[in-house]
């Protein structure tokens, strides 16, 4: 791993390849202009999702394949991020048990080739929906759950193993208990499958229970969401809270609403990487902003510029 | 987003407050469709939706009128409908039932 010499050259590093855009609050600004310090106190994670190993079909001809070059594009990053998160739909849906464990297996084997030291993971519906994620928990552990990282507190929410896309009273109970202890400016990421406000019910891109969690959320003032499941990159605010889809690593679905039904975006064989990708988040010592790169796995150069409107 | 809900819906439960006759239209759910996937109906007359799995739990939601309703097999759901809007109105399932999960859909035509 490389390690950066300084603040500078750790945000140039983050930067090669692509258009960096961060935003924050105007307090966090102020922040960070006061309290911006060494390089150990900088640092970056990867967000990959909805990868739907054993998927096949034809909006993704190379979709044997396309797992393999996101693990290579994140192994070839100038710098490797402090952990990766896999927001979901790590394997395509099957009805078969022993397909599904199979699928869950081959992925890990692929993924047990990144460089970066520690992975997370979690459910999407594909994964988890048709045995209430009884075959994700016996290869990847819990559904929901929670972590701390160099102070930001990082929270898992499963909003897929109930099949009918709800969190659950339970699961609500847990969060509000788990982010209990941290005041209202603490910085809080969560890490989900489904958007949790109702993007498009009529595409079933909603979080049935989804406002509750909202409803506890909202208490804190720097909560910034990363889901996917809509298999493009999407920001939203509900209230102070930002909300940010990404990508996906199979195909592209189309904007929301845009067209009758949610088809995915048709394989161009003269772009067939075009809107697949990971997101690089970074954030410095305030811990108030998050900076965060799209990459596209067309190639280094075609790299995009996101809005973070998630910048806290 | 389209069009807030301009439909009365009710559900059975409250069938007594529902003036009579209406017209009955059945709808079967199974992996991965509905039968029938396109239900028209008139402009003003109310109708009884019978819904039944022919296999497993599905889901019948239908955002645009704030229906939201399990389909389960061996029962009946039903949904009083009184249309006083036309236009489409689209459905799905919503309970994840497979590998065709995402294409199970239809549409409610009103029709004037």
């Amino acid at each position: 791993m490389i390690e950066p010499k300084g603040r500078r050259e750790f945000m140039q590093l983050l930067g090669l390849g692509g258009v960096v855009f961060a935003s924050g609050l105007a307090g966090a600004c102020s922040n960070i202009l006061r309290k911006s310090g060494g390089p150990e106190d900088d640092f970056f994670f990867v967000q990959l999702s909805d990868t739907h190993w054993g998927f096949s079909g034809p909006p993704n001809p190379e979709a044997a394949n396309t797992l393999r070059q996101a693990v290579r594009a994140v192994n070839a990053l100038p710098l490797q991020p402090d952990f990766i998160v896999f927001t979901g739909d790590l394997t395509h849906t099957t009805d078969d048990e022993n397909v599904r464990r199979t699928r869950m297996r081959e992925f890990k084997s692929i993924v047990a080739d990144l460089k970066a030291p520690i992975q997370h993971y979690m459910p999407g519906e594909h994964d988890a929906s048709l045995d209430q994620g009884k075959a994700f928990q016996e290869n990847f552990g819990a559904t929901h759950y929670s972590f701390d990282h160099k102070g930001i507190h990082f929270a898992v929410i499963d909003n897929v193993s109930d099949p009918q896309a709800a969190i659950g009273d339970a699961q609500l109970d847990w969060l509000r208990a788990d982010l209990k202890p941290f005041n209202a400016e603490a910085p809080i990421v969560i890490f989900t499958h489904r958007p949790l406000f109702d993007l498009a019910p009529q595409w079933d891109w909603a979080t049935k229970d989804g406002s509750k969690a909202i409803d506890i959320l909202q208490h804190w003032k720097n909560v910034t969401v990363f889901y996917g499941h809509i298999h493009q990159e999407h920001h939203f605010r509900t209230g102070a809270i930002a909300h940010h889809a990404a990508q996906s690593l199979i195909f592209p679905l189309p904007a929301p609403m845009s067209q009758p039904k949610r088809t995915p975006v048709p394989w161009d064989p003269t772009h067939p990487r075009r809107g697949l990708g990971f997101r690089e988040i970074s954030t410095d010592a305030s811990r108030l902003l998050l900076t965060l790169k799209e990459d596209s796995l067309e190639g280094v150069s075609s790299a995009q510029s996101a809005q973070a409107m998630g910048s806290y | 987003m389209r069009a807030p809900l301009l439909l009365t819906i009710l559900l059975a439960t409250a069938s007594t407050e529902m003036p009579a006759p209406e017209k009955v239209i059945q709808v079967t759910a199974e992996k991965f469709k509905f039968t029938p996937a396109v239900i028209e109906l008139k402009l003003g007359e109310p109708v009884l939706l019978e819904l039944t799995s022919l296999d497993r739990k599905h889901g019948f939601q239908v955002p645009d009128l704030k229906i939201d309703e399990s389909v389960e097999a061996g029962q009946i759901t039903r949904v009083r409908i009184v249309p006083d809007r036309v236009g489409t109105f689209p459905f799905h399932c919503d309970v994840f039932c497979g590998s065709g999960h995402e294409g199970m859909e239809g549409e409610i035509v009103v029709k004037p």
